[in-house]
C-alpha cells in the first residue's frame, strides 16, 4: 500500500530532531511499512504528535516492545510508528499500598526486577520477553498465573491515555478499591491500540510467593487432560496454574503450587494425590520446568498460531476438535494451553490452504458453542485469506460504536482489529 | 407520548399487574437507599422477562422517554433515584436462576436475584459466590453489578466486576447484546463488560448474568484483636500486609461503632478503642502458619484482647457485629449520614487523624468502620435532624472527608458509586477532559441520554445530537435510516 509522507520537520519540533527517524522495513507490521518513526518522550508530547497525526490525515500505530506486532489484522494504512521507548519511568511504587504506577515503554522484566526488592510481584506473566507494560495491556497478553490472579483487567487500577485528537484522559486512580467514573483502564485492555495512546497505567501488586513447586502428570488422552484439570479446579489446593503441554513426544498436564515455606508440601501433597489416577505424577525439577516454558503461544517461524477460547470443561473436546481437523489434513498440531481457564494455543505448520481449513473448521466448532478461534500469531500472507479474529458477536456493532466516538477518524490502527475496526 | 396512552401501552406489554401508576404506589419508589433524594417517576413497570425489559425499553427509545432501572432499592448514592417524567424499570420480579454449571464454575441469573440466594444455591457442592456486600440479604446481583459492589472478602477475591463474566444487556436502544464470554475467557473485542459493570445503569440494563462461583476454602479462620486506638489498630494492618499475607478480611472499627453495634446486636465485643476482624482462608497449612503471624502482629502492637472464633458461630457473630454497623447508629444517634471514601492503606493514620479533628472542629460525631485492607473508609456522620441546621452541616462534613480521601491520593468512592449523590464532586477527582472522555463511552452506549440521565456526571455531555427532548427523524422511524 502507498504510505504518505509523515511532515518530518512538524514532529522534530515536538519530541526534538533525535526522537524521530524514517522507517525502515524493521518497523513494518504485517508487511504495511510506515514512513516515520516518532520517540515522544512525555504525556504532552503525545498529545501534539497526535494532533499533529490527526490533522495531516497520518495513520498511527503506538508500539512498545514490538512484540505484538503481528497480532491482528494486517493495518489498512500506516503512515507512523508511535514507540513508547522513551516513556520508560517507574512513577511511583507504595509497598505498603501493594500498588504500582509506571509508564507505558517501561518493560516488564524491568517492573518485575524492581517490585522483587520489596518482595512483590505484579502478576502478570505473558510469555514474549520484551514487552512492555502498554503493550501488555494494549494486547490482553496473560500467562499461566491467569489462573490464580485473573488476567489485566483484573489488575489494572488506572490509567492514562491520550486520545486520536490529542485529548489526555485518566480514569480510576491509585487505590484497589474505587468506583469512581466509568472504569476506561478497562476498556482499554486489549483494545490494541485503536481507542488511543496508553501513557502510563496503575496496577494492584500482589506478594511474591516464597516457595513454588510444579507436580505434573503424563496424560494419554484429551478426556485424561480434561479429567486431571478439573480434579485440580474442583479442590482445595489453591493452584496457582494448570497448563496443559501436548505433542507428539510428551503429554503433561502440569500444576504450578506456590505458597509459603509451611504451606507448599501440603499443597504439592494434595495436588500429587489428585492427580495420581490418571498417570505417573512427579514433582518437577527447576529445570524442567524451565524446559517446558514459553508455555503459550508456541508460535515459531512460519507456523500458525491460534488461540482457542472454549469453556475449561470442555478441555477434551477442544483437544479433539484441533487433532481431528489437524489430522485429515496431515498437520501435526503443537498444543499448549491454560488447562484451568479454557485457553488453549495450537501452533500449526504446514501448507497455507490446509492451515486455512483447519482453522475454518475448528472456528465453526466452537463459536457455535459460545467460544473463539482468533489467529494469534501468522504470516502475512496466510492472514490475507482469513480475518484472524472471526466474526464478533452481536456486540460488533456497539463495539464500531464505541470506536467511532474515541478515534472517528479511524486514524489509530485502522483495519487492525476485529470487524475491521 | 401522553400519559394514558403510555400506561396502556406498558400494560400491553406487561399486564395491569406490571404496571403501578397511582400516585400513593408511586412513592414506595421515590427513593433508593439514599433517602435525601426523592423524586416520584412517571411510572413504575415491573418486568418479569428479558423480552420485557427489551420491549419497555423500545418504548422508551421510540418516545423519546427517559428510564432509571432498580433492582432491590438498596443503593446509597442514589443510583436508582427516578426521573421525572421517567419509567423506572423495577428489576424484582425477575428473580430466577437459569443454570447452574458447577464444571465451568458458572451461575446464569436474572438480574433480580438476590446475592446472598447465589452463595445459597451452591452451598452444598461446596462452591460459593464471592462479593458480599453488607447489603447481601436484600439486594439484587443487577444492582451489585451496576453498583459494582464490593464487600468484606473482596481484599482477596476482588470485586462484583472481577466475579461477573458475561452479560445480556438491552441496550438504550432497545437493542441486545452478550458482552463478555460468559462460560468462555476471552471474548474478542473491545472490553465491553469491564467498562459496564460499575457503570451505575446508565449504559443499559443486564437481563441475564453470568457470575463466577468460587470453592469454598479448606480453612477458615478468623480473630477479633482489640486496641487502644485506630492508630495502634492501624499498626496491626500494616504489619500484616507487610508480613506479605493477603487477608479474605480485614475490617477495622472504632469506639464509637463498637458502642453503637453493642447497644443494638450485642455481639459481646470488647470495650476498646478499635477492633480489628482479620479472616484468613485457604489450604489449611498455608492458614495456620500465616494465622499464628496475624495474632503476633496483633500481640506486637499492644492488642489489649486477642479472641480467636471458635467454630462458624462465633465467627458469624463477630460478622453479624461488623455487618450490623451502619445500621445501628440508629441507637445511638437520631440521623447518620454514610460516607463511602477510599484512601491509600498508608494513609489511613493520617486520614483518621484529620477526621477526628473535621469531627471537632464541626462539633458533630464521626463513627468510623471501615475495609482496612483496600483503605475503604465509611465513617458515618451523626447529627440531629431536628437540630436546625445540623443536617447541612452534617453534609458539609460528610463532603469534607472525602476531600480529605482526596487529598491523601484516594477516591470518592469505593463501593457506593458516585450516582446522584457525589457527581457534584467529580470535578474534584476529574479534569473536564477526563469526564468528557467517559462520556465517550455513554455516548456510544446511550446517544440519546435516557437511560438513567443525570447520574455521575454533574454536566451531562451532548453526544452530537440535538439537546432537549429527544423526537425521531420521520425518515428514520421509516426505517430508512440508521440512528444518526
Amino acid at each position: 500500500m502507498q504510505t504518505r509522507r509523515a511532515p518530518l520537520d512538524d514532529l522534530q519540533e515536538i519530541v526534538g530532531t533525535e526522537n524521530v527517524r524514517e522507517a525502515t522495513a524493521e518497523d513494518a507490521v504485517d508487511g504495511v511499512e510506515p514512513s516515520l518513526v516518532v520517540e515522544p518522550g512525555s504525556t504532552e508530547e503525545i498529545s501534539a504528535v497526535m494532533k499533529l497525526a490527526r490533522s495531516e490525515g497520518l495513520a498511527v500505530a503506538p508500539r512498545g516492545g514490538g512484540t505484538k506486532r503481528t497480532l491482528g489484522n494486517p493495518p489498512r494504512e500506516l503512515d507512523l510508528v508511535l514507540s513508547t521507548v522513551r516513556l520508560d519511568e517507574i512513577i511511583e511504587h507504595v509497598p505498603g499500598d501493594q500498588i504500582v504506577r509506571v509508564q507505558s515503554g517501561v518493560k516488564l522484566e524491568t517492573l518485575q526486577e524492581s517490585l522483587a526488592e520489596a518482595n512483590q510481584i505484579l502478576a502478570l506473566d505473558p510469555p514474549e520477553k520484551g514487552a512492555t507494560v502498554g503493550g501488555i495491556v494494549a494486547a490482553n497478553s496473560s500467562g499461566p498465573r491467569r489462573y490464580k490472579y485473573g488476567t489485566v483487567r483484573d489488575l489494572i487500577i488506572g490509567i492514562t491515555v491520550v486520545l486520536a485528537d490529542g485529548t489526555v484522559a485518566k480514569a480510576g486512580g491509585k487505590v484497589v478499591k474505587n468506583v469512581a467514573g466509568y472504569d476506561l483502564s478497562k476498556l482499554f485492555t486489549g483494545s490494541l491500540g485503536t481507542l488511543g495512546v496508553i501513557v502510563d497505567a496503575n496496577f494492584r501488586l500482589h506478594p511474591r510467593p516464597e516457595s513454588a513447586r510444579t507436580v505434573a502428570v503424563e496424560v494419554e488422552t484429551p478426556q485424561a487432560a480434561r479429567e486431571a484439570a478439573q480434579a485440580i479446579v474442583h479442590s482445595q489446593v489453591e493452584a496457582t496454574a494448570i497448563e496443559l503441554h501436548w505433542s507428539e513426544s510428551a503429554k503433561l498436564l502440569s500444576v504450578l503450587l506456590e505458597s509459603i515455606p509451611a504451606g507448599i508440601e501440603a499443597k504439592e501433597e494434595g495436588a500429587s494425590f489428585l492427580l495420581k489416577s490418571f498417570g505417573e505424577v512427579r514433582t518437577l525439577t527447576d529445570e524442567e520446568t524451565d524446559n517446558l516454558g514459553p508455555l503459550s503461544p508456541p508460535g515459531e517461524e512460519d507456523e500458525v498460531a491460534l488461540k482457542v477460547a472454549a469453556p475449561p470443561a470442555e478441555l477434551s473436546a477442544v483437544l479433539d476438535s484441533v487433532l481431528g481437523a489437524a489430522e485429515r489434513r496431515s498437520v501435526r498440531p503443537r498444543i499448549t494451553g491454560h488447562a484451568g481457564t479454557g485457553v488453549t494455543y495450537v501452533g500449526l505448520s504446514g501448507g497455507e490452504d490446509a492451515l486455512v481449513e483447519v482453522v475454518e473448521e475448528v472456528r465453526e466448532i466452537w463459536v457455535r458453542r459460545g467460544g473463539s478461534v482468533m489467529v494469534h500469531d501468522a504470516p502475512t500472507s496466510f492472514k490475507r485469506k482469513l480475518d484472524v479474529w472471526g466474526a464478533g458477536g452481536d456486540y460488533l456493532g456497539l463495539t464500531r460504536r464505541v470506536k467511532e466516538k474515541f478515534d472517528p477518524g479511524y486514524t489509530m490502527n485502522p483495519g487492525r482489529f476485529l470487524g475491521g475496526i | 407520548m401522553e400519559r394514558g396512552r403510555l400506561i396502556a401501552t406498558m400494560q400491553e406489554i406487561l399486564g395491569p399487574q406490571g404496571v403501578i401508576h397511582e400516585r400513593e404506589q408511586l412513592r414506595t419508589y421515590e427513593c433508593d437507599g439514599l433517602m435525601n433524594y426523592r423524586v416520584i417517576p412517571e411510572l413504575v413497570v415491573l418486568p418479569e422477562s428479558a423480552e420485557h425489559v427489551q420491549k419497555i425499553v423500545q418504548t422508551c427509545y421510540d418516545e423519546g422517554i427517559p428510564f432509571v432501572a432498580r433492582g432491590s432499592g438498596t443503593g446509597l448514592s442514589g443510583g436508582a433515584l427516578p426521573v421525572e417524567a421517567g419509567v423506572l424499570i423495577v428489576l424484582s420480579r425477575m428473580h430466577r436462576i437459569l443454570e447452574v454449571d458447577l464444571e465451568n464454575q458458572r451461575i446464569v441469573v436474572e438480574p433480580g436475584v438476590i446475592n446472598i440466594w447465589v452463595s445459597q444455591e451452591v452451598a452444598d457442592e461446596g462452591y460459593y459466590y464471592a462479593p458480599d456486600p453488607a447489603s447481601q440479604i436484600v439486594s439484587s446481583i443487577g444492582g451489585n453489578l451496576a453498583e459494582n459492589s464490593g464487600g468484606v472478602h473482596c481484599l482477596k477475591y476482588g470485586f462484583t466486576t472481577n466475579h461477573v463474566m458475561g452479560a445480556e444487556v438491552v441496550l438504550p436502544d432497545g437493542s441486545v447484546v452478550h458482552i463478555g464470554g460468559g462460560k468462555v475467557p476471552d471474548a474478542p473485542g473491545y472490553e465491553l463488560l469491564g467498562a459496564f459493570v460499575g457503570s451505575e445503569g446508565t449504559l443499559g440494563i443486564a437481563t441475564k448474568i453470568t457470575l463466577r462461583l468460587v470453592r469454598k476454602p479448606e480453612s477458615v479462620r478468623t480473630v477479633l484483636a482489640a486496641f487502644k486506638d485506630t492508630q495502634e489498630a492501624g499498626g496491626a494492618v500494616s504489619g500484616i500486609i507487610g508480613a506479605g499475607i493477603v487477608p479474605a478480611a480485614i475490617e477495622m472499627m472504632d469506639a464509637l461503632t463498637i458502642e453503637a453495634v453493642e447497644t443494638q446486636v450485642a455481639p459481646g465485643f470488647p470495650e476498646a478503642g478499635a477492633i480489628l476482624i482479620t479472616e484468613l482462608d485457604g489450604p489449611e497449612a498455608e492458614v495456620a502458619s500465616q494465622f499464628d503471624k496475624v495474632i503476633e502482629v496483633c500481640e506486637e502492637n499492644d492488642a489489649s484482647e486477642i479472641r480467636i472464633a471458635e467454630d462458624d458461630e462465633e465467627r458469624a457473630l463477630f460478622w453479624k457485629g461488623r455487618k450490623a454497623a451502619f445500621g445501628a447508629m440508629g441507637s445511638i444517634a437520631n440521623n447518620y449520614y454514610v460516607q463511602d471514601g477510599v484512601v491509600p492503606r498508608t494513609e489511613l493514620g493520617a486520614v483518621l487523624k484529620r477526621i477526628s479533628e473535621l469531627s471537632e472542629d464541626y462539633g458533630l460525631r464521626v463513627a468510623n468502620v471501615f475495609h482496612a485492607g483496600d483503605g475503604n473508609l465509611h465513617p458515618l456522620v451523626l447529627y440531629d435532624n431536628d437540630a436546625p441546621g445540623e443536617a447541612e452541616k452534617a453534609e458539609k462534613l460528610a463532603g469534607d472527608i472525602v476531600f480529605v480521601c482526596l487529598e491523601h491520593g484516594g477516591s470518592l468512592t469505593g463501593e457506593h458509586g458516585i450516582g446522584e449523590d457525589k457527581k457534584k464532586y467529580m470535578p474534584k477527582m476529574f479534569t473536564d477532559d477526563d469526564m468528557n472522555v467517559m462520556q465517550l463511552l455513554r455516548c456510544a452506549f446511550d446517544p440519546h441520554q435516557i437511560c438513567n440521565p443525570g447520574k455521575i456526571f454533574p454536566t451531562p455531555r451532548l453526544c452530537g445530537e440535538r439537546p432537549g427532548p429527544f423526537h425521531m427523524h420521520p425518515v428514520q422511524k421509516a426505517g430508512l435510516a440508521e440512528n444518526f
